[in-house]
C-alpha cells in the first residue's frame, strides 16, 4: 500500500493529468449524449451578463434593419390577422377561439449570443424558464427554422442551431409532400442538405422546403429553404438536395420560441402505444 | 514572484476577454478558427511547478468553454498541453539550460526557438480540439485541414502579440 502512495506521490504530475482529462472527457461525453441542463454553458450567470452587454453594443449597428423587417412583418400580420385581439400575456401571445384548438404559442425572444462558424454552433436567448422555456422546444424566426432549445436556465436558453452536427429537423419538399431528413455538413452555413427523396419525384431548382407534420417540436409548414441542387448518388436509391437555407444565420436577432401545448400528450400516448406493442 | 503572479492573472482575464470579445465575432473563413487564449499557457514562466501548470490550462479551459458552450472540449485541449509543455520545453532546451528568471517568450529566446515551441504545443492543442468538437471520425481530413489552418493563424497572432508586449518591456 505504502509503496503505491510512493508511486502514485512520485508521478503525480502524469495521474493529475489523467485525472483532470478525466474529468474533461466526462463532461464533453455526458454533454454529447444527455441533453442535460450542464452547468457549463453560456447560459451560466457571469458569461451571459457579459456576452449580454457585448449584444447589446452589437444590436445597435443592426437596428435600422431590424425595424424594416419588423415593420414589414406586423403590416403582414395585420393585413392577414383574423383575430386581431389577441390576449398579450407576458411577450406570449395566445389566441382565445371556439371552432379552433390553439396548438402552438409563440414567445417573442433576443438573440445574446451567435455563431455560425464552428461545426456546433449554438445560439443564446434572453428567455429562460421564468418564461416557461422547456428543453427541445423549436426555434424560428419570421423567415424560417433556427433550432430546438438544448440548455435552460432561470433567464436565458441555449438553442442548438441548425448549423450543428447533431441537428435533424424532419422537412419535406412542399409541392408534393416527400419528407426527410434536413442535416448540416458543416460547409457553408447558407446550405443544408436533405437526404432520403424519393427518385420519382420531380424536383427543380428553387422548390420550396418546409417543415414535415412528423416533427413533434416543430409546426408543420415553417419555411426552411429552397432547392438549390439535387443529385442520386451512385447506388442509391434516393435523392440528396442541396437547400438553400431561407433564414440568414448570421443575422437572425430576434427570434420566437414556439411551444408546442399538446406536446407531452403526444408523447405520453406513443410511449404507451410503444410499452403495449412489445407485451 | 508576486508581481509575476498578478501579471500572469491579468494576462488571463486579458486574453479571455479578448478571445471571447474580439476572436470569436471575427470570421475568416470556415476552416479558420485561431485560439489566441492559449499564448497564457505558452508563456507561463519556466519554474512553474508541474501541478500549477495543470490547473492553470484546466482553469483557462474551462472559462473558455463557458463562453463557446462546449462543456470540457477546451478544458481538455488545454489540460493535455500543460502536460505537454514541460516535455516540449526539456526537447527545445538550449545546451547549458534555460537562464532563471526568463519565460519562454520572443524576446528571451529568438522567434524560431519561439516558433518551433509554440507551434507544435498550439498544434497539440487544436487537433485535440477539433477531433473532441468533431467525436467521430468520418470527416478526418477536413478536421485535420482545420487544424492545419488554424494552427498557422493562432501562431501568427500569438507572435504578433509578442512583439506588442515586447515593447511594452523595453520601456520599462
Amino acid at each position: 500500500m505504502r509503496n503505491l502512495i510512493t508511486f502514485v506521490w512520485r508521478n503525480y504530475f502524469f495521474f493529475l493529468f489523467l485525472l483532470l482529462e478525466v474529468f474533461c472527457i466526462y463532461l464533453v461525453v455526458q454533454n454529447n449524449y444527455f441533453q442535460r441542463a450542464s452547468f457549463i454553458n453560456s447560459s451560466n450567470n457571469v458569461s451571459a451578463k457579459i456576452l449580454k452587454t457585448s449584444a447589446d453594443v452589437e444590436e445597435y449597428f443592426y437596428l435600422k434593419s431590424e425595424n424594416e423587417k419588423l415593420a414589414r412583418e406586423n403590416a403582414e400580420l395585420r393585413s392577414r390577422s383574423l383575430v386581431s385581439f389577441s390576449m398579450l400575456v407576458d411577450d406570449k401571445f395566445q389566441v382565445s377561439d371556439t371552432v379552433y384548438r390553439q396548438k402552438y404559442t409563440y414567445t417573442s425572444c433576443k438573440v445574446v449570443n451567435n455563431s455560425t462558424s464552428r461545426r456546433n454552433n449554438f445560439l443564446t436567448l434572453d428567455k429562460g424558464s421564468n418564461h416557461g422555456v422547456k428543453n427541445n422546444m423549436a426555434v424560428i424566426t419570421s423567415t424560417g427554422v433556427v433550432g430546438q432549445v438544448k440548455d435552460v436556465s432561470e433567464n436565458f436558453c441555449t438553442v442548438m442551431s441548425l448549423l450543428n452536427s447533431k441537428t435533424t429537423i424532419s422537412s419535406k419538399i412542399k409541392k408534393d409532400g416527400s419528407y426527410g431528413p434536413l442535416t448540416w455538413d458543416g460547409a457553408d452555413y447558407r446550405f443544408g442538405t436533405l437526404h432520403d427523396i424519393p427518385t420519382h419525384v420531380r424536383l427543380a431548382k428553387g422548390d420550396t422546403v418546409v417543415t414535415s407534420a412528423y416533427s413533434r417540436t416543430f409546426p408543420e409548414n415553417i419555411m426552411v429553404g429552397f432547392v438549390e441542387s439535387f443529385e442520386r448518388k451512385a447506388g442509391d436509391y434516393f435523392y440528396t438536395v442541396q437547400v438553400r437555407l431561407s433564414t440568414e444565420f448570421k443575422k437572425v436577432s430576434h427570434v420566437y420560441i414556439v411551444t408546442n401545448m399538446h406536446k407531452e400528450e403526444q408523447e405520453e400516448l406513443e410511449k404507451r402505444t410503444e410499452v403495449d406493442g412489445k407485451e | 514572484m508576486l508581481n509575476e503572479i498578478i501579471r500572469n492573472i491579468i494576462r488571463f482575464l486579458l486574453l479571455v476577454l479578448v478571445q471571447v470579445l474580439i476572436i470569436k465575432n471575427i470570421e475568416l473563413g470556415r476552416f479558420i478558427n485561431p485560439f489566441i487564449y492559449v499564448l497564457f499557457i505558452i508563456v507561463l514562466p519556466f519554474e512553474t511547478p508541474k501541478w500549477v501548470l495543470l490547473f492553470c490550462g484546466f482553469t483557462m479551459g474551462i472559462t473558455i468553454d463557458m463562453f463557446y458552450d462546449t462543456p470540457g472540449m477546451h478544458a481538455a485541449a488545454c489540460v493535455f498541453m500543460a502536460y505537454i509543455r514541460p516535455g516540449i520545453l526539456k526537447l527545445f532546451s538550449p545546451r547549458d539550460g534555460y537562464e532563471f528568471g526568463t519565460q519562454p517568450t520572443v524576446q528571451y529566446l529568438g522567434v524560431p526557438w519561439f516558433l518551433s515551441y509554440s507551434g507544435i504545443l498550439v498544434f497539440l492543442h487544436h487537433l485535440v480540439l477539433f477531433y473532441l468538437e468533431i467525436f467521430r471520425f468520418s470527416e478526418f481530413f477536413s478536421t485535420f485541414f482545420r487544424v492545419i489552418v488554424s494552427t498557422i493563424f493562432t501562431v501568427m497572432l500569438i507572435v504578433v502579440t509578442q512583439y506588442l508586449f515586447n515593447r511594452k518591456k523595453e520601456q520599462e
